[in-house]
């Protein structure tokens, strides 16, 4: 599997897309931290950026990567290879290089500004993310052989995640605001990565008061060392079972 | 060498192949043709273990390929549009093969010298024309000395001194006593390759002959010639 990962982690480091992505995400965060002098703000504008930016490239960059590597994976195929090693290799080689795109643009500049906890935060989250959204689009790729239906695929995921899930909790807790539903809130927002992510870093900038009451419910959920522990859980398991899922369709699959 | 037995394979309602029955042995050059759409390719692909078929086995060497990889290490596959990643250079694809086969004896560069590929070794893969990019795939296809080559219309969008210096290096391969497929739409390409030939049609095996054979019976001197004058006669 190395030997692939390899040759694919040097194939995807030179595309002019990825290289593009990593730029604009360090335009965008120096420019962030640069025109507002209170650091929580900043972080704050920049959090919302990589919460939209990272999974749309992701998903939409892995998505269209593996279907344009259909011949070259009926290439290794032929090869004394197992599948499941070249699924393997192929998910490790598009995680790695957004990661890596990731590290750079945004990595780079939050270490630089912002508190080392936070900055760290949001480095592992949005690393997790980037790999998240490369399973999310592993899967979407499986699912159909055409390719513009794929893409179509991944975008609705994208715009579900990033979007519509908040407008439905939200809608949940206005609709259900007469009883105690935030525990359920909280086990809803597991059902995001996005806003698993969204969560982590707001408590570590200790803006949950800002959140009402659902916040300081959050707080007590996640706010200790446990709560941390079971996001990144959860975070893990987001990649973990769209991969596998994918993974079990690839071995099966006629190409 | 390879014994096909009672493969049938549907793509959703579509039938490609049809309770096929095939025993390819070593030392063969064997034509695969047929019209479009008649389950070449997924022949082909099932034997590589790309396609897996709904029922019937495929033995390699008298053992059942399912579940198996260590077989293709004996094949060599030249794939009929061969794409690689965009950034990757000839040098790179190369070397990953090689890093993904991981053995040991010399490999057979003579192709390699032959296309002078290593002058462009440096070159990215999304900058070769479409000949090159064959001549690519038919270097990987033959780099490892395999005992079964499997070429799929292996000379289309080859140059015509390209395309003679392929032709030699399947006979010559077939003189070694490998077993070789070849599928091609121009029957005269296969004029003194072909030792066999196998005619599908509908996913169903029509004929699987000897050409000498073939040219005996239908009176011709050419495949296609042979082919046709078949064909017509099973129509009448």
């Amino acid at each position: 599997m190395r030997r692939i990962l390899k040759y694919v982690i040097l194939d995807i480091i030179k595309n002019k897309t990825i290289i593009a992505y990593t730029i604009m995400l360090a335009l965008f965060s120096w420019g962030t931290f640069a025109l507002e002098d209170n650091v929580s703000k900043s972080l704050l504008s920049l959090l919302n950026i990589i919460l939209l930016i990272v999974p749309l490239m992701s998903v939409l960059f892995a998505t269209i990567y593996v279907y344009n590597s259909s011949e070259f994976i009926e290439l290794l195929v032929s090869q004394p290879v197992k599948r499941s090693k070249i699924w393997n290799a192929l998910f490790t080689g598009l995680s790695i290089s957004l990661i890596i795109a990731y590290l750079v643009g945004a990595g780079i500049p939050l270490l630089l500004f912002s508190d080392t906890g936070t900055a760290l935060i949001m480095i592992a989250a949005g690393s997790l993310l980037s790999a998240i959204f490369v399973a999310v689009a592993f899967l979407s790729s499986i699912i159909t052989r055409d390719k513009a239906k794929g893409i179509g695929i991944s975008i609705m995921l994208w715009l579900y995640f990033s979007l519509l899930f908040d407008g439905l909790v939200l809608f949940l807790f206005f609709q259900f605001s007469d009883y105690p539903i935030e525990k359920i809130v909280v086990l809803l927002s597991a059902l995001s990565p996005v806003d698993l992510f969204r969560i982590l870093v707001l408590l570590q900038l200790d803006i949950s008061d800002m959140m009402g009451y659902a916040g300081a419910v959050f707080e007590k959920f996640f706010g200790n060392q446990w709560g941390l522990l079971i996001s990144f859980t959860l975070l893990a398991l987001w990649i973990i079972i769209p991969f596998y899922l994918s993974l079990k369709k690839f071995k099966k699959k006629n190409l | 060498m390879i014994t096909i037995k009672n493969i049938s394979k549907q793509f959703g309602r579509l039938p490609a192949l049809n309770n096929l029955n095939l025993e390819l042995r070593q030392g063969e050059c064997i034509a695969l043709i047929g019209p479009n759409g008649c389950g070449k390719t997924t022949l082909i692909k099932s034997i590589l273990g790309m396609v897996l078929p709904n029922e019937g086995t495929i033995l390699f060497n008298e053992k059942d390929i399912r579940n198996d990889n260590e077989y293709r290490r004996s094949i060599g596959y030249m794939p009929q549009i061969g794409r690689y990643p965009e950034n990757m250079t000839v040098g790179q694809v190369i070397d990953m093969i090689k890093g993904i086969r991981n053995s040991d004896e010399q490999t057979d560069e003579e192709l390699y010298d032959q296309f002078e590929i290593g002058n462009m070794l440096h070159k990215k893969m999304r900058t070769l024309s479409g000949g090159t990019t064959q001549k690519v795939s038919a270097v990987l296809a033959f780099l490892f000395s395999p005992k079964v080559l499997i070429l799929d219309e292996p000379t289309a969008g080859l140059d015509p001194i390209a395309s003679e210096i392929l032709k030699n290096k399947i006979i010559k391969a077939k003189s070694k006593g490998c077993l070789i497929l070849i599928t091609s739409h121009l029957l005269s390409e296969l004029e003194g390759v072909a030792s066999q030939v196998i005619y599908m049609q509908d996913g169903k095996l029509i004929f699987h002959q000897d050409v000498k054979a073939l040219k005996t019976a239908t009176g011709q001197d050419t495949i296609a010639k042979s082919i046709v004058q078949l064909l017509k006669r099973d129509r009448a």
